[in-house]
């Protein structure tokens, strides 16, 4: 970065997000442990309650990122139904409730392999890509214009979405359903 | 704030959910892994979003979150008949296809 590059980015940066970079920092860290943690714990219904962490952290930085609506449609869908589908999945398969102790070595560190190299190549092109690159959140997104770029520029697709739902909710009852 | 800050961050869960599908043979905990990866990528929706002050960042997150629900939907339906099937849901025993 030139010299003037540096006074400009100071000069614009004179507000610096303090607060903001502490949360987020705070946040990412809960996000990562319960993350790490969801996919190692053994016992299934200790992932399932390690994975609200992980899906609370996410609507606390989608929050910092000013946008509430889909923050608030996070804990909605997400902790309020799709964690209960699961510990309704843990709790019907009773097989799994106990330990999962059925990790085979050598695929672990085949996966924790794959996950380290895929961490690197994505980390590498990303800091490559946007180092300096900065949001700036003048002011969250109004609930308005979400809803008008739904219902006139995304309609098709939202229509789409909405099929789509009935038609995965109707095909799970026919899958799930006792001949 | 910085962009990069958002997507390392998703890049990581990302890569920890990739993780949890390769190394986990209880099929509702790939499912799991599954929802933690399309929320590293409802992360980056939303970073850039906030990044070009473009709501079709928000609107794309949103329609990621319908299609997760009907994707647990299916899929908690699949795990359940497998074991109702094979009263277990190790998904290396899962191979009926293999021939």
């Amino acid at each position: 970065m030139t010299p003037s590059g540096v006074l400009a980015a100071s000069a614009s940066g004179g507000d610096l997000f303090v607060a903001q970079n502490v949360f987020f920092g705070m946040i990412a860290l809960v996000m990562v442990v319960s993350a790490i943690r969801c996919v190692t714990t053994r016992n299934v219904v200790h992932a399932a309650l390690w994975l609200v962490l992980v899906l609370a952290g996410a609507a606390a930085q989608f929050i910092l990122l000013g946008s509430e609506f889909v923050a608030v449609t996070q804990v909605l869908v997400y902790i309020g139904a799709i964690i209960v589908l699961f510990l309704f999945g843990i709790m019907l398969t009773k097989a799994s409730m106990g330990d999962d102790d059925s990790v085979a070595g050598e695929k672990r560190l085949m996966a924790s392999l794959v996950a380290v190299l895929l961490a690197v190549v994505m980390g590498i092109a990303l800091i490559d890509s946007y180092s300096d690159t900065r949001v700036v959140i003048d002011e969250p997104q109004r609930f308005g214009a979400v809803s008008d770029a739904i219902f006139s520029q995304y309609i098709v697709a939202f229509e789409a979405v909405s099929v789509l739902l009935l038609a995965a909710l109707i095909g799970a009852i026919v899958v799930a359903r006792k001949e | 704030m910085i962009l990069n800050q958002f997507l390392l961050l998703a890049a990581v869960l990302f890569c920890i959910g990739v993780y949890g599908v390769l190394a986990r043979r209880n099929g509702i905990m790939v499912l799991m892994s599954v929802e933690i990866i399309l929320n590293s990528v409802n992360i980056n929706l939303v970073a850039f979003g906030a990044f070009r002050d473009n709501v079709a960042g928000e609107v794309f997150a949103l329609f990621v979150i319908a299609v997760a629900a009907a994707e647990v939907g299916i899929g908690l339906a699949i795990v359940l008949l497998i074991y109702r099937n094979r009263r277990s849901i190790d998904l290396t025993e899962a191979d009926l296809l293999k021939g």
